[in-house]
């Protein structure tokens, strides 16, 4: 409504007869848009010596009511109950003492108040405990599923959609192109910087294509491409199963017999862990176009100077190294996207929260894993 | 804003009502030259079988889909031609109980029910917790206001969702298939709820359901869609149109198809 009236107050007048009758006159509107006086009056009423026996109500200059009025009479019931006064709520209009016996039909729930209570130190760390161990038993779990669905899918009995893959496949591989350009370009741009203010000191800018040429292939493209995925397809996968999960639609398939490891998650890990090298190979060479970039913009190197410096200074050993990793992050990418939606409770705050989990637990695998690569690869010699 | 007034009822005025109404997806013709009326305080069914548009006509009605031609009145005023302010004004009289309560998931019941209160009046946070208890004590889930939506059953999500949906004290109550989903007890049980809460807060209510059982208990009015023709073919009480009705179809839903030994086909 457009004009300004004035609040409206409710009145509230308290008599107090011989007989030890307390009457509550209610005039004037009493919504909740309306000024509505507070308890205090009718408690001091109720405590009033001599103490009144009983209380009715006087509802004939009552204007209008909502759920205002009810929530003070629910009050006026309570301390009236509490004070051991009779309510009489014969002078209430039917339709409020209609609703005031349907409010009090079912009685209050009463065991609900100690469920709520802060549980001590002691007691979350056990908890906190337990959840973890629970966690990682349903990962391990999880993951020999995972080996068994793979055992079914080389023998060629997974039971899956040929097109379903198919399409993941488009959406992990040839949709991801464009995110992946634009942060791989970047990150070479990046990296030759880091390395021309420093290698400028010492007139040596023409190593910089020996430092974006390496820190791309063995790195940076499996990485950056990996970060990539687990913020965009481990968060699809996670909300997309986690959101199945929501609508029964996980278990109508176990129902069937069909396995949801190999119908759901043998697909997407799939065609992560083969989208993953070509992304990575794509983003090993836009990153050396963004270094070469910098090279000629910045330190005026020459386009072939710079091309025969990075063919000598990368290997075929750095490349593989690359795609190696690559290939590891995408299946872990997977891993962390499908567990979490398949872990994912059955409401739409627990959708939110698995994909986040899903996030969080690829990048962590990504980086760790990483950590260990290197390790092996450094052992190993390659 | 429920407010009942004192004053002896005359003759039950027009609260909604819907004028040569046109409902299409796309292309896709639901259904068309729908023309009722809803009088204020009577309890309106949309009944049909499945598929025909009901819950897409309730749709239309509580304003989440334009109409593809008509319009929908409420009180006389136009819902569709009014400016977006009005309009919102409008829909804060409306109360929506959908089909599977959609409780907000992450709230809860008690921040459930509060949210539209902390919207749009200015109580207190005392009065609103006040009002919250109020509403949950009038569907039975007296306090339960610190549960969240998945800790309870269907059944109380689905009068929980009732709290919330008179949280504003409105004028209007929707109900899509109030009884989905729920045991025939539980569904009874909700009957008499929708009954009572038309008497008590003299709110106009309106239904969408096929379930033969709650049509007759709880309608005044009804109206029925038909997914062949694609339009209504009947509108009255139900108990009229269960005897009276000349449309065998009509008489054969309200019968569940054990009136005329009409074969089906299809």
């Amino acid at each position: 409504m457009t004009t300004v009236a004035p609040v409206a107050s409710a009145g509230l007048a308290l008599e107090t007869s011989r007989d030890g009758l307390l009457l509550v006159r209610l005039s004037g509107p009493w919504t909740t848009e309306a000024r509505r006086p507070s308890g205090e009056e009718i408690e001091r009423g109720l405590a009033a010596t001599p103490k009144p026996r009983r209380v009715a109500f006087d509802a004939r200059d009552l204007e209008t009511w909502d759920s205002g009025l009810l929530t003070f009479l629910q009050h006026v019931i309570t301390v009236a109950g509490r004070h051991g006064v009779e309510v009489d709520r014969e002078g209430l209009p039917q339709g409020v003492r209609r609703l005031l016996a349907l409010a009090t039909a079912v009685p209050q729930r009463q065991d609900t108040g100690g469920a709520r209570q802060q549980p001590s130190v002691l007691a979350r760390i056990g908890t906190g405990t337990l959840k973890t161990s629970r966690d990682a038993a349903a990962m391990l779990a999880f993951l020999g599923e995972v080996t068994l669905g793979l055992a079914r899918l080389i023998v060629g009995r997974a039971r899956y959609r040929r097109s379903d893959l198919l399409l993941i496949l488009q959406e992990v591989g040839a949709q991801a192109l464009p995110i992946v350009s634009l942060i791989s370009f970047l990150v070479g741009v990046i990296l030759a910087y880091v390395g021309a203010v420093q290698l400028r000191q010492f007139g040596a800018q023409i190593y910089v294509a020996d430092l974006v040429g390496i820190g791309m292939t063995r790195e940076m493209g499996a990485m950056m491409a990996a970060v990539i995925m687990a913020g965009r397809t481990g968060a699809a996968f996670a909300a997309q199963l986690g959101t199945m999960q929501v609508n029964e639609e996980i278990d109508a398939l176990t129902t069937l017999g069909i396995s949801p490891i190999d119908f759901l998650v043998l697909p997407r890990m799939l065609a992560l862990a083969i989208m993953m090298p070509l992304l990575c190979l794509y983003a090993d060479l836009l990153g050396l176009l963004g270094g070469m970039t910098v090279g000629i913009g910045m330190l005026d190197l020459g386009v072939v100077e710079y091309y025969v410096r990075t063919a000598e200074a990368i290997s075929i050993a750095d490349c593989v190294a690359g795609l190696v990793k690559a290939s590891t992050f995408g299946i872990l990418v997977a891993v962390a996207g499908c567990l979490r939606g398949i872990q994912c409770g059955r409401s739409s705050a627990a959708v939110g929260a698995a994909t986040t989990s899903a996030v969080v637990t690829g990048i962590v695998l990504i980086i760790v894993s990483d950590a260990l690569t290197t390790v092996i690869f450094d052992l190993i010699g390659l | 804003m429920a407010v009942a007034t004192s004053a002896a009822a005359s003759a039950p005025a027009a609260r909604i009502t819907v004028r040569d109404l046109d409902m299409r997806y796309g292309e896709r013709v639901i259904q068309r030259d729908l023309s009722f009326t809803v009088r204020a305080g009577e309890i309106f069914v949309i009944m049909g079988g499945s598929g025909c548009g009901k819950s897409t006509l309730l749709r239309h009605l509580i304003g989440l889909v334009r109409p593809a031609q008509g319009d929908v009145l409420y009180d006389g005023g136009s819902f569709w031609t009014a400016a977006p302010d009005a309009r919102e004004a409008m829909m804060r009289r409306f109360g929506v109980l959908y089909q599977s309560g959609a409780l907000w998931s992450s709230l809860t019941l008690a921040e459930n029910v509060a949210l539209p209160l902390g919207e749009y009046t200015r109580l207190t946070a005392a009065e609103i917790a006040e009002l919250v208890s109020l509403k949950l004590a009038l569907v039975g889930l007296a306090g339960f206001e610190e549960f969240y939506p998945s800790e309870i059953s269907g059944g109380m999500r689905k009068r929980a969702g009732l709290a919330r949906a008179m949280a504003l004290d409105p004028d209007i109550l929707f109900f899509d298939e109030p009884s989905a989903g729920l045991d025939p007890i539980s569904s009874r049980l909700l009957d008499d709820l929708i009954l009572e809460l038309r008497d008590s807060l003299g709110a106009t209510v309106v239904v969408v359901t096929h379930e033969l059982a709650s049509i007759f208990a709880i309608a005044g009015n009804a109206v029925f869609l038909d997914a062949e023709t694609k339009t209504m073919i009947a509108t009255g009480s139900p108990r009229d149109l269960l005897e009276h009705s000349p449309d065998p179809k009509v008489r054969r839903f309200l019968t569940r198809g054990a009136s005329d030994g009409e074969t089906r086909h299809g």
